[in-house]
């Protein structure tokens, strides 16, 4: 009829439809609204392609990355006690933890690891936001006072990955308590004289940061990951004005002095390599002769299941 | 008398009871003692039945009580040659923490403590007891002086939380509170902790994480305030009640956790019904604190005071 009904309808609908792709074949970059295609997505470790918005990444793939070839053996961690304080909101908290477990695959909030970067042996943690908002409760605190206290029998350096809303409510003064006993994690590699790295990354906040994840030899921060104690809402409620642009993301506090660096998480691994290795006297990394990191997704156009490291456990 | 709003029906007994001790004043033929005396007695029965078991809401309630003795109240009734010592030799001095050298019982101690102000000018002064990252950068040094002097450190805690700030964000909140509890964990001498009012948070943890912690009756110590939980989980700030009652907030709850060594009993209708008991129950405790840790070795405390913490919760209810 016109130009309305046969060029901008159409081109609507095909906005409109192309959004209800199948979610795991597409993503939609939460920053630039780009329909990513997962392969494409996963090679580039859930950077989007088109505006370089660092995405939340599991720690599976975070280590099959990270690690030489892919290989990693996954630390265990001691189970704590379940639902201590028998806490009940609007759900049980045993209830949300099943579903984050169905949802996520994992079993809690935290996954440790050792195995080779570069050929250099080091210890990994990396906190899981998918799994109830990445939140420290007991088990992150015993995931990362048994990565401590297995980098100090071997030796190891320790690199941690922190992606948290903060403590977990759920586990009311207990959570909180895991600030002291993760700072005493710290110690125990400070006083063996290993390096502690950590890699903040989106969003970081409240008691993680205010205990092990600002308390590293080293600070790397993803770009443009929140870090803060308290979030930019509760700031605006409290002085209510708006904050600026930017304002507790890494640039921002690499500006202020709180962060070493902003690394671009294609970068993360060599710049870990290369830190390790001048901490540790180490000579430099001969990369030529290093194992590439595995791909993640092996099989092309595969319906997508996250990617899983078949990972050797150890006990 | 700020009387909270579970306490009206006492409010309004007690007010009859002087206002018939009022009028008997004026007109002294009237004799009203006996009535007044009936009043008083249905007034501290009443306090009582409020008091016997008060719920987790109503103890945040009056663990805020804007009359509860505050940090520098105790400080001047506990501590003599209380010398204050301030700044973080970095930016500022924070008001919010106050603290520095005193005696206690003749021996010189550090002394530290959040000051929430008794009155509308000193609760801005103080920032209603939320410090910045100076207060705990302040902490720090103090915490460090008494390291080296061999100064057993005491603290009171009364804060609703660290300040949610710009600038206190700028400045690094996150890193101040995680060296402050840092120091805690790290110094070679005896470190008590009491809750005297509010333990809120990070905030809290940053001076509170010590070889023994005491708590009075009425205090709480949480990882979020029930308002703030209320407003997350239950998608409403109203259920606060719900909150306080699941987040076990309460001395007696953290006792039953491991969180908490003591707890010292508060007057009967709290620590503001009588000030000068509840002040000379706390000084009584910390007293007997230090004297448990007396003759041990820097070595020893600190090994002891991070097992204390890497064991912490293990035992969930039970411990």
């Amino acid at each position: 009829m016109n130009w309305i009904t046969n060029y901008v309808r159409p081109r609507i609908n095909s906005i409109f439809s192309r959004r209800e792709m199948p979610e795991n074949l597409w993503t939609k970059c939460d920053e630039c609204g780009t329909m990513l295609f997962h392969r494409e997505l996963a090679e580039n470790l859930n950077v989007c392609t088109n505006c370089d918005h660092h995405m939340a990444i599991r720690p599976r793939d975070r280590f099959t990355a990270l690690f030489d070839n892919g290989i990693f053996s996954e630390i265990e961690v001691p189970k704590p006690l379940s639902d201590p304080l028998h806490f009940r909101d609007q759900k049980r908290y045993p209830d949300r933890m099943k579903a984050a477990q169905r949802s996520t695959g994992e079993a809690e909030a935290m996954l440790i690891a050792e195995g080779e970067v570069g050929r250099s042996r080091i210890v990994a943690a990396a906190q899981d936001f998918s799994f109830m908002g990445g939140s420290m409760g007991m088990y992150v605190g015993n995931a990362i006072v048994a990565a401590a206290e297995r980098a100090v029998k071997r030796k190891l350096p320790f690199v941690l990955f922190s992606a948290a809303g903060g403590a977990r409510m759920q586990e009311g003064i207990l959570s909180l308590m895991q600030m002291p006993r993760t700072t005493v994690a710290v110690q125990m590699l400070r006083e063996a004289g290993l390096p502690y790295i950590v890699v903040l990354t989106h969003p970081t906040t409240g008691g993680v940061t205010a205990s092990y994840a600002m308390l590293g030899d080293i600070h790397i921060a993803e770009p443009n990951a929140l870090i803060c104690f308290a979030g930019p809402r509760v700031i605006e409620q409290t002085i209510r004005e708006t904050l600026p642009e930017g304002f507790q993301r890494s640039e921002y506090l690499l500006d202020h002095g709180m962060l070493d660096r902003v690394t671009h998480r294609g970068k993360m691994r060599d710049e870990l390599i290369t830190i390790i290795r001048l901490l540790t006297g180490q000579p430099p990394a001969v990369r030529g002769d290093l194992p590439a990191p595995e791909p993640i997704v092996s099989e092309p156009d595969a319906p997508v299941a996250p990617p899983t490291a078949e990972a050797p456990k150890t006990s | 008398m700020n009387y909270l709003d579970f306490e009206k029906p006492l409010a309004e007994i007690e007010g009859k009871a002087e206002e018939l001790r009022a009028l008997a004043r004026r007109n002294e033929e009237m004799d009203v003692e006996a009535e007044a005396k009936a009043l008083d007695k249905k007034a501290s029965d009443l306090l009582v039945d409020l008091y016997r078991d008060l719920s987790p809401w109503r103890k945040c309630q009056v663990a805020r009580h804007p009359d509860r003795p505050h940090c520098r109240d105790y400080i001047e009734a506990l501590f003599t040659e209380y010398t204050p010592l301030a700044g973080d030799r970095n930016f500022a001095d924070d008001h919010a923490v106050m603290g520095g050298l005193a005696r206690f019982d003749d021996t010189p101690v550090v002394v530290i403590g959040h000051e929430k102000g008794h009155d509308t000018k000193t609760r801005i002064e103080r920032n209603f007891g939320m410090a910045r990252p100076e207060g705990y950068r302040k902490a720090v040094r103090l915490m460090d002086l008494a390291d080296r002097f061999n100064l057993p450190v005491v603290t009171l805690v009364d804060t609703p939380g660290a300040y949610p700030g710009k600038g206190a964000e700028e400045r690094g909140q996150s890193e101040a509170i995680a060296r402050s509890t840092e120091k805690c964990l790290q110094i070679r001498v005896p470190l008590i902790s009491v809750i005297i009012g509010e333990g809120g948070s990070g905030g809290a943890v940053a001076f509170a994480t010590a070889d023994r912690l005491a708590m009075l009756e009425h205090s709480i110590y949480s990882v979020i305030s029930p308002e703030g939980c209320a407003s997350i989980l239950w998608k409403d700030a109203e259920k606060m009640r719900e909150a306080a009652e699941a987040l076990r907030l309460t001395a007696q709850d953290l006792k039953r956790l491991g969180v908490a060594d003591h707890i010292i009993k508060e007057p009967m209708g709290g620590a503001q019904r009588d000030r000068d008991a509840t002040i000379a129950a706390v000084g009584k405790a910390i007293g007997a604190l230090l004297a448990e840790m007396d003759g041990q070795s820097g070595k020893t405390l600190v090994k002891a005071r991070r097992k204390k913490y890497l064991d912490m919760g293990s035992k969930g209810l039970a411990a």
